[in-house]
């Protein structure tokens, strides 16, 4: 069916199915090596200078498996709540391409590192578990340029820089029933994998590359749809484009009496349609068989339990503790533990102050705010964790007021200095002395008599205007925990 | 000084007394070589301005006093599928004939530092694909011995240089019995050291999991002790192993009384009468060395040949998959991508490589990858325990090498079923992947040389040199 006649089946009709989508993600490995050879990974060097004889794929060069490689797929396999093989192996995987310079991937097949894990998503308000089918180790080819060379309408150029980078495939079970379900599952698969630190996910750089297998049902039919597998997802806004591309299409597909092929789709971004390949690009025997040139790879007790020691605690994990530790809000938590390096900040802000709570409202309310007004990353913040904690302490302790606090946390941010600092250097201590304090409540009485009628005529509320006026009297530096104390007295 | 019978402690013993000096020696050995190549093709290109260089480098060492080195000022030809930096590897190909690598092999590396001169790189079949030697894109090598004959393959041409005299050791490959075949067919020593005892890096892959660099000498003591600056650790190769390695020519001095060897009956069942004769005679001389000799059985034997042109094709298919056309091999164009690779193969590629080729991608393919590949892993386990249990009763087995002796030129070319089966003595111990040798132990009636074949349990290479050599030393065929 060729896409400009696709009519878009309406809701009612879409409503009848289910649409079951799994993920295969290719991660990028953020080591410095590439996986079987000593070369750099470095991105943007000129081309063709990251090799040698083992990833040109030179007569007589063999592999030799990078310990870091391994050790990263590892910590994502964890992360992924995967059990990982104490035996793996690597399989050849054979076919040609200019780019693939020894004529098939090292990759693995039967016995992948890690198997049979899962990750949590939550969307419109429910969590729901992704099954994990399979971690498995690979290196990349190298990239053909096809285009912005004098002689780009006759040749194909070849740039093996990239050839031998590590990376790991990640396979989903087919657990999700919609787009943003799907959408959902690579975001925390992103936010996962860049937590432990084994990719930087970006996805501009090829870090991390989706393709999707996508069926739809009627609902409550037993079995799966014949699937279609979809490539070139290449970003979050493509992934849902082309997910609610072909299940539209699917559905219409079945409606108009046809029947869904089993195949291979590109989608393409410009369109945002799916189109199949010619059957000659994608039907691929890729003859696999064991890689002669490697032993089989094998993952001790000991060096599971070292690399699981030397991980940070994961989300999940981190989520939890946050909510029972520091009582704050599920919605804050969530905020909070958007990044590792963010929950690590407030993890030191919290665990030094003495109201965990209020440092959350500061990390998420002054500190992102001016972060963000900046451009500047958590790890980049002028205010320390631990210049954060003492300010939210001197709150506490009343020494100074929230007002002031705000004008001391402007001046932390733009200098980098400790709040104690800046109060002993500006002489901005609070007003606790209650000769001063009296007059200024005393003056405030005076000349709000409406305000203390209503007060004193059972409308309490409006104890919280009269503080303000004698705040803005001390021009913040009064004690507000003293001016309600004493203005209470007063109007008793 | 006679060059073409040199041993390598005659020429430590040379260098050291004076008597010649490296550079001296390396450019008598050039020109001999050269000089007798035309009778047979053993050489395809030789590297003389690096063997002058490496010469010079040991006179220096020399000169200032220094040990010279196991294989100091030893002049050695490598088999062209070991790549070498510098100098052309063509691997007997016409797709890598103008190919010089950027790099050097382990074994290459290693012979270089013990002092070892590399000549020149030796004719081989295509990629290292035959039993003859007449799949090279280069043109046949003929026997020294008997020159309207192949000298055997596919490292013809080192076996070839060492019988002829034009190095005093070499360097070859073994995936089925490369190395020992010819060696049985030149009359010279050739080892087939322990799967991962040599490292594999810069050995071309035919097939990896049976793949083998090993020496050829004109005596023993000469190939145990190339082997022994040869094997050992490498980085480089995954698959080489840690195993220590034993000084092989100083411990072969030991006796072999109470040695036990087996006979296995499978392999002398059909051996025609001639080649069996002198393989007897040489167990014969076994027994008077004071060895017990044994009957065994390798029952699974029958089944090796079929076993092993399915592992080796299927990766032979694989590892070939790289002479594409697009980098180093020499390219055959076409309009289209698929038609520059179709080009490029079928030219390049000769019959016996794509007969391999096309072999090796079918045992592979989905359907019927279980049925060939997979069966084939399980009969091999099968052929390894026949000689691990026959290794519990006898500490070496005798074998003959070869069905026959060397044959004549394009006298099996047109039979390849044939050629397949000759390699059946060879070819279980190359799937066992446990030491074995072949020795000189006689000729026959037309005077073509037969060899022994000695096997050992793995990395039982000691054992097999001491047993070797003391064989050598009894027996009357050696000049
Ligand atoms: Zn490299």
């Amino acid at each position: 069916m060729s896409s400009s006649t696709l009519v878009l089946p309406p809701p009612e009709v879409v409503a009848k199915y289910e649409p079951v989508i799994g993920l295969e993600v290719h991660v990028q490995l953020a080591t410095q090596t590439k996986i079987f050879c000593g070369c750099p990974t470095s991105f943007g060097a000129p081309p063709n200078t990251n090799v040698c004889p083992v990833c040109l794929g030179l007569p007589g060069a063999l592999p030799v498996l990078s310990r870091q490689s391994v050790e990263m797929a590892i910590r994502a396999a964890l992360a992924l709540n995967c059990q990982v093989r104490p035996v793996s192996r690597f399989a050849r995987k054979n076919y040609f391409y200019p780019d693939l310079p020894k004529g098939y991937q090292i990759s693995q097949y039967d016995q992948p590192v890690a198997e049979n894990g899962s990750v949590e998503i939550v969307v419109d308000g429910n969590a729901k578990r992704i099954g994990i089918t399979r971690v498995h180790m690979e290196d990349d080819a190298g990239k053909s340029i096809h285009e912005g060379f004098r002689d780009s309408d006759r040749y194909t150029y070849v740039d093996l820089n990239r050839c031998g980078t590590p990376l790991i495939e990640i396979v989903s079970e087919p657990d999700m029933r919609s787009s943003e379900e799907a959408h959902a599952f690579l975001t925390e698969l992103k936010h996962l994998l860049q937590w432990v630190e084994v990719s930087t996910c970006d996805m501009e750089k090829g870090h991390l590359r989706c393709d999707a297998n996508v069926s739809v049902r009627r609902h409550g039919a037993p079995q799966f749809g014949t699937k279609a597998e979809v490539k070139n997802l290449n970003s979050f806004r493509f992934l849902k484009m082309a997910l609610d591309y072909e299940i539209a299409r699917q559905i219409a597909l079945i409606e108009s009496g046809g029947s869904v092929e089993q195949e291979t789709r590109l989608f393409n971004p410009d369109t945002g349609e799916t189109a199949g390949m010619r059957s000659k690009e994608h039907a691929h025997d890729y003859r696999y068989f064991p890689e002669p040139d490697l032993a089989p790879l094998r993952i001790s007790q000991d060096w599971l339990s070292r690399v699981e020691s030397e991980m940070p605690e994961l989300p999940n994990r981190r989520r939890e503790r946050f909510l029972a530790e520091y009582g704050i809000r599920e919605y804050d938590v969530q905020v909070l533990t958007s990044t590792r390096a963010l929950s690590d900040y407030y993890e030191e802000a919290a665990s030094k102050s003495r109201d965990p709570k209020a440092a959350g409202n500061w990390v998420m309310g002054d500190l992102m705010g001016a972060l963000k007004s900046e451009g500047k990353e958590i790890s980049e913040s002028p205010v320390s964790a631990a210049n954060l904690a003492e300010l939210v302490d001197l709150i506490a302790s009343g020494e100074i007021s929230g007002r002031l606090a705000k004008e001391i946390f402007q001046k932390m941010f733009a200098t980098g200095e400790s709040a104690r600092a800046i109060i002993d250097r500006e002489g901005l201590r609070q007003v606790s002395d209650t000769g001063v304090l009296d007059r200024m409540v005393d003056e405030v009485i005076a000349n709000h008599p409406k305000q203390v009628d209503q007060y004193k005529g059972g409308k309490t509320t409006v104890l919280g205007f009269l503080i303000g006026q004698v705040m803005k009297a001390s021009k913040g530096q009064a004690n507000p925990g003293a001016v309600n104390e004493l203005l209470r007295k007063k109007l008793s | 000084m006679n060059i073409a019978t040199l041993t390598i402690d005659q020429v430590r013993e040379g260098l050291k007394k004076r008597a010649f000096s490296a550079v001296e020696l390396t450019r008598e050995a050039l020109e001999f070589a050269q000089a007798e190549n035309p009778k047979t093709n053993a050489y395809l290109h030789f590297s003389s301005e690096r063997a002058l260089e490496a010469a010079a480098r040991v006179d220096e060492g020399i000169a200032r006093g220094e040990d010279i080195g196991p294989l100091g000022g030893v002049p050695i030809a490598v088999k062209d599928v070991i790549v070498t930096k510098g100098v052309r590897t063509t691997c007997g190909s016409k797709l890598l004939a103008e190919y010089v690598p950027p790099y050097d092999a382990t074994a290459v590396i290693r012979l270089e530092e013990a002092g070892g001169i590399l000549i020149g790189k030796t004719n081989c079949d295509e990629f290292a694909m035959g039993s003859s030697n007449e799949s090279s894109a280069f043109g046949p090598v003929r026997n020294p011995v008997a020159p309207d004959r192949v000298p055997g393959g596919s490292s013809g041409g080192s076996a070839a240089a060492v019988a002829q005299g034009t190095a005093v050791v070499a360097l070859g490959s073994d995936t089925g019995g490369s190395i020992r075949q010819p060696a049985s067919f030149c009359g010279v020593v050739g080892v087939t050291p322990t799967y991962g005892r040599v490292s594999r890096y810069g050995l071309t892959a035919f097939a990896s999991s049976l793949d083998h660099v090993g020496p050829f000498a004109r005596n023993v003591k000469d190939a145990a002790a190339l082997l022994r600056v040869l094997a050992g650790r490498d980085p480089l190769d995954s698959t080489s192993a840690f195993a220590p390695v034993p000084d092989y020519p100083v411990d072969m001095d030991g006796g072999v009384e109470g040695m036990k060897i087996g006979l296995p009956r499978e392999y002398f069942k059909d051996l025609p009468s001639e080649t069996g004769d002198l393989i007897l005679r040489g167990v014969e001389t076994l027994k008077q060395l004071g060895c017990e000799v044994r009957d065994i059985s390798l029952p699974h034997t029958a089944y090796a040949v079929g076993c092993y042109y399915i592992i080796c094709t299927a990766e032979a298919s694989s590892n070939l998959a790289r002479y594409d056309g697009v980098r180093y091999t020499v390219r055959t164009p076409g309009d289209t991508l698929i038609d520059m690779y179709r080009n490029t193969r079928g030219a390049g590629f000769g019959l016996e490589c794509k007969r391999r080729i096309m072999l090796g991608t079918y045992v592979l393919s989905a359907g019927y990858y279980d049925a060939y590949y997979l069966k084939a892993q399980k009969v091999r386990t099968l052929i390894t325990r026949d000689f691990a249990d026959a290794f519990e009763r006898v500490d070496a087995i005798a074998a003959p090498v070869s069905p026959s002796p060397a044959f004549r030129l394009g006298e099996k070319t047109d039979d390849p079923m044939e050629m397949y089966l000759s390699d059946i003595y060879t070819l279980t111990g190359s799937l066992a992947g446990i030491p074995c040798m072949s020795v000189p132990c006689g000729k026959t009636v037309e005077g073509l040389p037969v060899g022994m074949q000695l096997m050992t349990r793995h990395f039982g290479e000691a054992d097999m040199f001491r047993l070797a050599g003391a064989y050598e030393k009894a027996s009357s065929f050696f000049a």
